[in-house]
């Protein structure tokens, strides 16, 4: 947590009403998204109870198993779940083209895990699944995993149970979609929780920030209008209050259900299915059956609509989510993370036709490595990238010292040592940031997109009138120096003055150097604006001269940081076949291709 | 941490006994047995890998120097992997000074300024950003992050990995197809490495690659032979019990020096102030604690910033001495000699800040990430968890105050807001267990209840104002 997040967390609490903390829109959203509102059974990580999913907020289609616990049951729900999902994906799938040569993806940047091979197609748009809190992301992560070792009746002819046609597919997607989830800025799999809570900030703790409905009740809230509620009201109203049966008017989003509405509402549900399915197996005649079965579909329809009861708020709030985050513009380099999302997605495409296996259970070695490397880079893309496209971000990083923004006040040119001399400018840049400035220190700043470097030569001591340089007065100082400064830049170096006026640094150092660099401290230590220089290194073309534009000019307004815009790969890793005696040696000599789970007993009920 | 030594090891080289055994009677010759074990396993053992563990200053560079030469001398190839550019350089520098015929190569990467200008006058060493340029030489060196961008045909035949249990396990993936067999220095009491995405999804795999490089050969080759320097030369008689017992429960190490052997006395009296008094007391005994006020504070709580800024200029102000077993006379305490250290960078930006204020130039301060390593005669501490309301993983790890009160010849003053047993009390370590995963020891709760235990012998309350 920043320092900066803190303030706004103060403010929301203040104002009674969540506060931006961004002002664009980080993620990728997609037009036309596939929301899935999940609910499992309690006691049963398992066991699916239900789902609302759709793309079309006024339709949702509502998926359910009645008795969770039947594996015949859950069968169903699963094949129904993928005659859903995956022609939402195959549509997205169709589309692909040779992309330009701008978008094509860098050499080196493989996707998560996988090694990148050239690829000639890319998928114009990839299909979006979102969730309404990180719990729903786990819910596919585990159905991912349950269903993708799965065989079908046609691969495998002798199993006695086989899995539906389409289910070990859905699994292959599932297990995907969550694995990139973990890609910082991926944007395949998002939970709106954590949309919302990167978007503003509320009056209550990141955990609270969980629940869907409390999040929304903060940035939601009206705190000014005739009969509104601050947000810790109305947040604690969602979390809490309960109707005349006991049963909560915001129901958690899933996948998780309240235990009163387990206890009250579902078990004696779940009871009177079972009864009417037992009545219907021990009917004697035609026409007892016919009753008996229209029972069944009657106590089918009450536990239908009580899960639809529970997830169709939560379907609401993701879509108001939906609304609220479309409010945003969308950020610069979101569209760059999203054509890497579109690699990811065309690269699972493409392994599915190639007739690959599953995702193993297990990372090998190298992979495990390779996907790490990649997450560390993302994350590092990811930051620099929100502070380069909003400058909430960058005021995060410039109160932690790793940026500053300041006004050009001097360009010296200057050029290396050599044959041939390459421009090497000298910027001196007032700020008032306090970057962690040392010798050898590297800043970065955005030219055209692209990064320019420059390096931290030195501090620049500004001219401080002496008569105000006690240390009482340094606030004051600063603020009128803001005016003057211009004036007596020429007088800058004029340490004498500096020294006479505070007996302090008497004895602080003998060279005229030395006396600077402690009147700068002094700057620094005063909360006052001060100078930096800095030689920049690179981007202002061939030439003995620097190309138009590639040097900050007198007056500019710049933003420095000293974070790399762009990223480094890595070294290069061994192939799985080559992994060395320090990590086991290549895997799969001992462990045959992955065998679908083993039943259990408890599989079957 | 450490983890309990596997037994049932071959071979264990020269000498009839453990030299732990003896380390506390005779010093040096437990030292030196030590090293000529952990010579004999590199030159004519069997094992693929040796792994030696080093406690702080117990002459970790000074074995790889020396390994690098007899191997040298063998004809063996011989390429080191260390975590940083300062620590290749630094070995490159002490190579050339115990051997200047020595074949040395430095491979660098191809930024500017890419190491330090003073190989530049050493005549038998060669720096190139490329490997192929460094063919032949008898050693070369560079940074773990380097060699995983050098490819070659021919592996060397050696290797010797530095500051091993700071590598990650991924970093050696890397490198580990360029040696045949290799030699793991390290000090398993220092921070372990971090991954700044979350790794969980591995924890439990022999391999996951945020663990230590170490904790995945041991997890493959668990037959290597493990050995470790039993003696610290740096840690003074007055701190290496405690470090031992608090950070190395099962492979205790003693001291080099006796009781006595140091001290620091001072030309300028006492002036009766909290700052002067701890001194004092750390002069004295190797250890003091300045406890402030309890207080919940930022973490640049400018109070102890301040109080830890006095401290350090006191220290020269007093003109202190140091005695010590390598010089006659007693050898001026310059800023030089002296090290701040710190949990976080703001912290340390903080300090240095309020040093400029005082006129105190040249006094190291940084955080225990970068003190890693290195070595100073008096070190003055920010308590990781001063002035703090909780007691994260992050401040609770072992690795980072055994850094910290490890740094030192002489003695170590801890600034530090009271009641931070209490907060300790309040918060019990409460990390997830997760399966196969080794359990540590001791946890970073356990070690920092002993060291202030310790601490509290050596209390000097005060009030800044």
């Amino acid at each position: 947590m920043s320092l900066l997040t803190d303030l706004a967390r103060l403010e929301a609490v203040h104002s009674g009403r969540a506060q931006p903390a961004a002002t664009v829109l980080h993620r990728h959203l997609s037009p036309r998204p596939l929301v899935l509102v999940p609910l499992t059974t309690a006691g049963e990580t398992g066991a699916p109870l239900g789902a609302l999913l759709g793309t079309d907020r006024e339709a949702p289609r509502l998926l359910l198993v009645p008795q969770p616990r039947d594996r015949e049951l859950r069968f169903t729900f699963l094949t129904r779940l993928a005659d859903q999902v995956l022609p939402y994906v195959e549509e997205y799938a169709r589309d692909a083209e040779v992309p330009e040569p701008s978008r094509a993806r860098p050499k080196k940047a493989a996707e998560d895990g996988e090694e990148a091979e050239p690829e000639p197609e890319l998928c114009t748009d990839a299909p979006q699944l979102i969730v309404p809190s990180r719990g729903g992301i786990e819910w596919v992560r585990l159905l991912g995993r349950s269903m993708r070792f799965r065989r079908t009746a046609e691969q495998d002819p002798e199993s006695s149970h086989p899995a539906p046609p389409h289910v070990p597919l859905l699994g292959r997607w599932f297990t995907h979609y969550a694995e990139r989830s973990r890609v910082p800025g991926s944007s395949l799999l998002l939970a709106m929780t954590d949309l919302l809570s990167r978007h503003w900030a509320t009056g209550q703790s990141s955990l609270e920030d969980q629940h869907l409905g409390a999040l929304l009740a903060w940035i939601d809230a009206r705190p000014d209008d005739p009969g509104g509620r601050g947000g810790a009201e109305a947040a604690l109203h969602a979390e809490t209050a309960r109707d005349a049966r006991g049963q909560l008017y915001c129901p958690p989003a899933g996948p998780a259900t309240d235990p009163a509405f387990d206890n009250r509402l579902l078990a004696p549900a779940i009871e009177a299915y079972d009864r009417a399915r037992g009545a219907y197996a021990a009917a004697g005649d035609g026409t007892a059956a016919d009753r008996a079965l229209g029972q069944v579909s009657a106590a089918e329809r009450e536990i239908g609509a009580l899960v639809e009861s529970v997830t169709r708020p939560a379907w609401e709030a993701v879509w108001r989510g939906v609304d609220l985050l479309r409010t945003l513009p969308p950020a610069a380099h979101t569209e760059e993370r999203w054509i890497r999302d579109r690699w990811s997605f065309t690269a699972h495409r493409d392994r599915l036709a190639a007739g690959e296996p599953p995702q193993p259970r297990r990372d090998d070695a190298v992979t495990a490595a390779r996907k790490l490397a990649t997450r560390e880079r993302e994350q590092a893309r990811l930051e620099a990238q929100e502070a380069l496209d909003d400058p909430l971000a960058m005021a995060v990083r410039r109160l932690s010292g790793e940026a500053f923004a300041g006004e050009v006040t001097e360009v010296l040119p200057a050029w290396s040592e050599g044959k041939r001399p390459s421009p090497r400018p000298l910027v001196t840049i007032r700020t008032e940031d306090r970057p962690y400035l040392a010798e050898g220190i590297k800043a970065y700043r955005s030219l055209d997109g692209k990064q320019q470097t420059a390096e931290f030569v030195r501090y620049e001591a500004e001219s401080v009138p002496s008569e105000r340089k006690s240390a009482g007065d340094a606030e004051t100082s600063v603020r009128d120096e803001k005016e003057s400064v211009r004036d007596e830049k020429e007088s800058v170096r004029d340490e004498e003055t500096v020294e006479g006026a505070d007996g302090a640094w008497d004895g602080a150092g003998s060279g005229s150097g030395e006396r600077a660099a402690v009147a700068v401290e002094a700057q620094l230590a005063a909360e006052g604006a001060y100078s930096v220089v800095l030689r920049i290194t690179d981007r202002m073309g061939r030439a003995r001269e620097p190309a138009p534009g590639s040097v900050p000019e007198k007056g500019d307004r710049v933003c420095f940081t000293l974070f790399a815009h762009e990223q480094r790969g890595g070294g290069r890793l061994p192939e799985p076949e080559d992994t060395p005696w320090t990590h086991g040696g290549p895997p799969g000599a001992d462990a045959p291709a992955e065998a679908p789970d083993p039943l259990t007993g408890e599989d079957l009920l | 941490m450490t983890t309990a030594p596997a037994t049932g090891r071959p071979d264990p080289g020269p000498g009839p006994r453990d030299p732990a055994e003896f380390a506390a009677a005779d010093p040096g010759a437990a030292a030196d047995l030590a090293t000529a074990r952990i010579l004999h396993h590199t030159l004519h053992g069997e094992a693929r890998g040796v792994v030696v563990d080093s406690p702080p200053g117990a002459g970790k560079s000074t074995l790889v120097v020396r390994a690098a030469r007899e191997l040298a001398a063998a004809g063996r190839p011989l390429m080191v992997i260390a975590q940083t550019n300062a620590q290749v350089d630094d070995l490159v520098l002490r190579l050339a000074a115990k051997d200047p015929e020595l074949g040395v190569g430095r491979l660098h990467s191809s930024e500017a300024e890419p190491y330090d200008r003073a190989l530049d006058a050493l005549p038998a060493v060669r720096t190139s950003a490329k490997a192929g340029d460094l063919a032949g030489l008898d050693v070369v060196l560079s940074t773990a992050a380097k060699w995983a961008h050098v490819r070659t045909e021919e592996p060397w035949g050696h290797a010797i990995v530095d500051e091993a249990y700071q590598m990650r396990s991924d970093a050696l993936l890397a490198v580990a197809g360029l040696f045949e067999r290799a030699l793991f220095v390290g000090d398993p009491g220092q921070l372990d490495p971090f991954a700044v995405v979350g790794s969980e999804q591995w924890a439990g795999l022999a391999y996951d690659p945020s663990a230590s490089a170490v904790s995945t050969l041991l997890a493959h080759n668990p037959e290597l032979p493990q050995l470790r320097l039993p003696v610290s030369w740096r840690l003074p008689a007055s701190a290496a019990p405690l470090v031992s017992r608090a950070f190395y429960p099962f492979t205790p190490f003693t001291s080099g020096t006796g009781p006595g052997a140091r001290g620091l006395d001072f030309a300028v009296a006492s002036d009766g102030s909290g700052p002067d008094r701890v001194i004092d007391e750390a002069a004295g005994s190797g250890w003091g604690l300045l406890e402030l006020p309890a207080a919940r504070t930022p973490r640049t709580d400018p109070e102890a910033v301040d109080s830890l800024a006095r401290v350090v200029a006191r220290l020269l102000e007093r003109e202190g001495r140091a005695r010590s077993e390598t010089a006659e006379e007693p050898v001026p305490l310059t800023a030089a000699r002296i090290a701040v250290g710190t949990a976080h960078r703001d912290q340390a930006a903080a300090v240095r800040a309020a040093l400029d204020r005082l006129g105190v130039r040249g006094v190291t301060v940084d955080t225990a990430n970068r003190l890693q390593g290195r070595e100073y005669e008096v070190t003055v501490v920010l308590h990781p968890l001063s002035g703090r309301p909780d007691a994260t993983a992050f401040h609770l790890e072992t690795g980072r105050l055994c850094v910290l009160a490890s740094r030192h010849r002489q003695a170590c003053i801890v600034v530090c807001r009271a009641g931070v047993p209490e907060l300790l009390d309040a918060h019990p370590s409460t990390e997830p267990v997760q399966l196969g995963v080794s359990v540590k020891f001791p946890d970073g709760w356990e070690a920092n209840q002993a060291v202030l235990a310790e601490l509290g012998g050596h209390r000097v309350a005060w009030r800044p104002g």
